[in-house]
């Protein structure tokens, strides 16, 4: 009879245990987005522009250097940070300005924001600037979009497809 | 009665949390029986459900497609086989990893609350708090392989959540934008975290176990066919599913979550990265400092105890900062009375003890050698000892390995003065476990208590000597099953008295003269009862001790 007892509490015991996994491993369900949201992405990897034109070496330069290491043209390798803007429906969304990576600061300027809208449609402006300029921006992209629910929208940046892309 | 006070072991009160503990160990005793009981082989499931992952992850590996673009439709054929069996195969990897983390957690629990993680037991606790993140980084890895919508949104949230760490030239989430499709040279990488860090924690459960000896890499049959069994109905009542193959393009919605694996994907989302981490980092900071705080050192001499201060060896400036120095006294070798048995290797239960070449340098002859580090002052090597039998007829009883604080001669002349002190006409000594059941209660008229650090420091022999002695019975008192606070000393003890294991109670002592009562804090009136039992069918006095001699 005892063992009986045994039997049926280690039933009741996995039993328990096997109920408190099948219950948390599938419940409760879980949304990453509310149910009329959209995301934009705005992400992209990019060098900006060297903060100073290459130039010839002087004369005093090159003799400083070990001939083997002596190059027609000298460039600075610190590049510009890339200052970003996003509006949505003509509100800055999104303001960041990403400094170059490195030591030297001489790697590409990185961003990954993301943005949760409603869905729906938005005029979107996008405007990058890469260079030393303190303002303006020698980028900028405009387009009405008109965003599903749970749509990812990436805005990235490809110098070989014009500049600031909508994928 | 009981001995002076100069040989009570010393034992720490145990904690508010040990004694939680142990009240729910006890009704988990009560309802699945003392060996069936989980609580008491967390450590022995977790490698269990381990072996689990590892067996039914092979056959998945098997049929898993390893591109990008193949590993859904590969594990979603799997799911849809129609005789079922790799539905099963799929539920029981997925429920043994939830279960998996559910045991670690609780086995992680317990040792705190038990207050195990201090002094020799510290290398255990510190090489095992690094493989909680890497046991959830197998489990998190392991939902990006399938590739369908939960694996998409684990695999994005995990880059996002790694991208806040600084020094990365390029955000990780870059390769889960939406409008491209995932590389299978990232995919790669997905196979490659799977069964990576599985691989890594193996290794650093190797570690783990390494301070002591016979782990239990398996738990007791029952549990692991009942475990197994468990896991297999849910994944039969509840099989695990799909949730439709990844799309990059847009957020997956109402995903059935496994909250018990990724619960820090919505915790991140809910507050942010920088904060998970530094919840991670304190959390795991807390746990790897735990065995030095609320620590001190012990340097006064516990009154009545002189003889711990000559065999408590300071710490030095070079091991004063480890936790494992703790100030306890050591057991020590004599090597004159060593036989180089191995027997107290065989019994130590946290592989302190090594054998060395005899200094006599005869051919072959070893030594037992004590490493002060580990030895937790149990006295099970005592208690091994072919040695320490009190039978011997030197008027100071030397055996080859002791502890100076509680020498066996002293224990061998505590119980023969207090057996001729004892009024009579009938004698009963009680050998019992000091964290065990109190036994206080029982020393009353005509019963001699000798409370033990661990019984597992009991030759058998005394049991018989103490028979022999003068004594009607012998009730020796370990803790319950699994409860030993030494991990061996109520196995050692309860298979040296039946027989089981060397040094072995001699077969001729009549059974109805001694009893074995396993009793906990709280079994006191089991122990009474027990007793109660011995008195009502002791025998008549053994031979006596001089007529044996």
């Amino acid at each position: 009879m005892n063992r009986v007892f045994v039997l049926a509490g280690q039933a009741l015991l996995y039993g328990g245990f096997a109920l408190l996994i099948g219950v948390f491993s599938h419940w409760p369900a879980y949304a990453p987005l509310a149910a009329d949201e959209a995301l934009i992405k705005l992400s992209f990897v990019h060098h900006g522009k060297r903060i100073a034109e290459c130039r010839p070496y002087t004369a005093a330069e090159l003799a400083k250097l070990a001939p083997n290491m002596r190059a027609p043209l000298k460039c600075e390798r610190e590049r510009a940070p890339v200052t970003v803007e996003l509006d949505i429906d003509g509100a800055t969304a999104y303001r960041y300005t990403a400094a170059p990576s490195g030591l030297s600061r001489d790697g590409a300027s990185t961003v990954y924001k993301r943005l949760e809208v409603r869905s729906g449609t938005h005029r979107i402006t996008v405007r990058l600037r890469d260079t030393t300029a303190t303002s303006g921006f020698n980028y900028q992209h405009e387009a009405t979009v008109d965003l599903k629910p749970a749509q990812v929208l990436v805005i990235d940046f490809d110098p070989e497809r014009g500049g600031i892309v909508l994928l | 009665m009981t001995v002076s006070s100069s040989l009570l072991p010393i034992v720490p009160v145990p904690s508010a949390s040990a004694r939680l503990w142990r009240a729910l160990e006890h009704g988990f005793d009560a309802l699945a029986g003392t060996s069936g009981n989980p609580l008491k082989h967390l450590g022995a499931l977790g490698f269990w459900l381990l072996w689990l992952l590892v067996g039914s992850g092979a056959v998945l590996y098997a049929v898993l497609d390893t591109s990008a673009s193949g590993a859904y439709p590969s594990i979603n054929m799997l799911s849809r086989e129609p005789r079922q069996w790799g539905s099963l195969l799929r539920g029981l990897h997925r429920y043994s990893a939830d279960a998996m983390v559910l045991v670690v957690l609780a086995h992680v629990v317990r040792e705190w609350m038990l207050g195990r993680f201090r002094s020799f037991r510290a290398p255990s606790w510190l090489t095992g708090v690094p493989l909680l993140p890497l046991m959830f980084a197998c489990a998190i890895g392991g939902f990006w392989l399938n590739w369908d919508r939960l694996g998409q949104f684990s695999a994005t949230a995990t880059a996002e959540w790694l991208d806040a760490l600084p020094g990365l030239a390029s955000p990780l989430s870059r390769n889960f934008l939406g409008g491209t499709q995932l590389n299978d040279r990232l995919f790669s990488l997905f196979v490659f975290v799977h069964l990576g860090v599985p691989l890594l924690l193996v290794f650093g459960l190797w570690f783990h176990v390494q301070r002591i000896s016979r782990p239990a890499v398996f738990p007791p049959r029952a549990l692991a066919i009942g475990s197994v069994l468990a896991l297999l109905v849910l994944a039969a009542v509840v099989p695990v599913r799909s949730q439709g193959p990844a799309d990059l393009g847009t957020v997956p919605a109402g995903l059935a979550y496994d909250w018990l694996l990724l619960f820090i994907h919505p915790l991140t989302a809910a507050t942010s990265a920088a904060l998970v981490w530094g919840l991670l980092g304190a959390t795991l900071a807390l746990l790897l400092a735990l065995p030095w705080l609320g620590f001190r050192r012990r340097t006064a001499v516990p009154e009545g105890r002189p003889q711990e201060a000559q065999v408590r060896s300071p710490a030095t400036s070079h091991t004063a900062w480890r936790p494992i120095a703790l100030a306890q006294p050591v057991a020590e070798v004599d090597p004159a009375h060593c036989s180089g048995c191995r027997r107290c290797v065989e019994d130590c239960p946290y592989a302190a003890i090594t054998m060395v070449p005899h200094p006599n340098g005869r051919m072959g002859m070893e030594l037992a050698q004590v490493r002060s580090d580990l030895c937790a002052s149990c006295g099970i090597c005592v208690g091994s000892c072919p040695s320490s039998t009190p039978f011997r007829s030197a008027q100071v009883l030397h055996t080859g390995i002791d502890m100076p604080q509680w020498p066996i001669d002293a224990l061998r002349q505590q119980m023969l003065t207090g057996l001729a002190a004892l009024p009579g006409p009938e004698r009963y000594v009680v050998f019992g476990c000091a964290q065990g059941a109190q036994l206080d209660a029982l020393a009353a008229q005509g019963v001699l208590v000798l409370p033990l650090v661990c019984t597992g420091l009991l030759p058998p022999s005394f049991v018989e000597y103490a028979l022999r002695a003068g004594a009607n019975g012998v009730l020796i008192a370990t803790c319950r099953e699994g409860g030993c606070a030494f991990r061996l000393g109520e196995r050692w003890t309860r298979e040296r008295l039946l027989g089981q294991r060397e040094p072995r109670l001699r077969a001729g002592v009549p059974r109805q003269a001694w009893s074995l009562v396993a009793a906990d804090a709280g079994d006191e009136a089991a122990l009474a009862a027990a007793l109660t039992a011995l008195r009502a069918r002791a025998a008549e006095p053994f031979v006596p001790l001089e007529s044996f001699a």
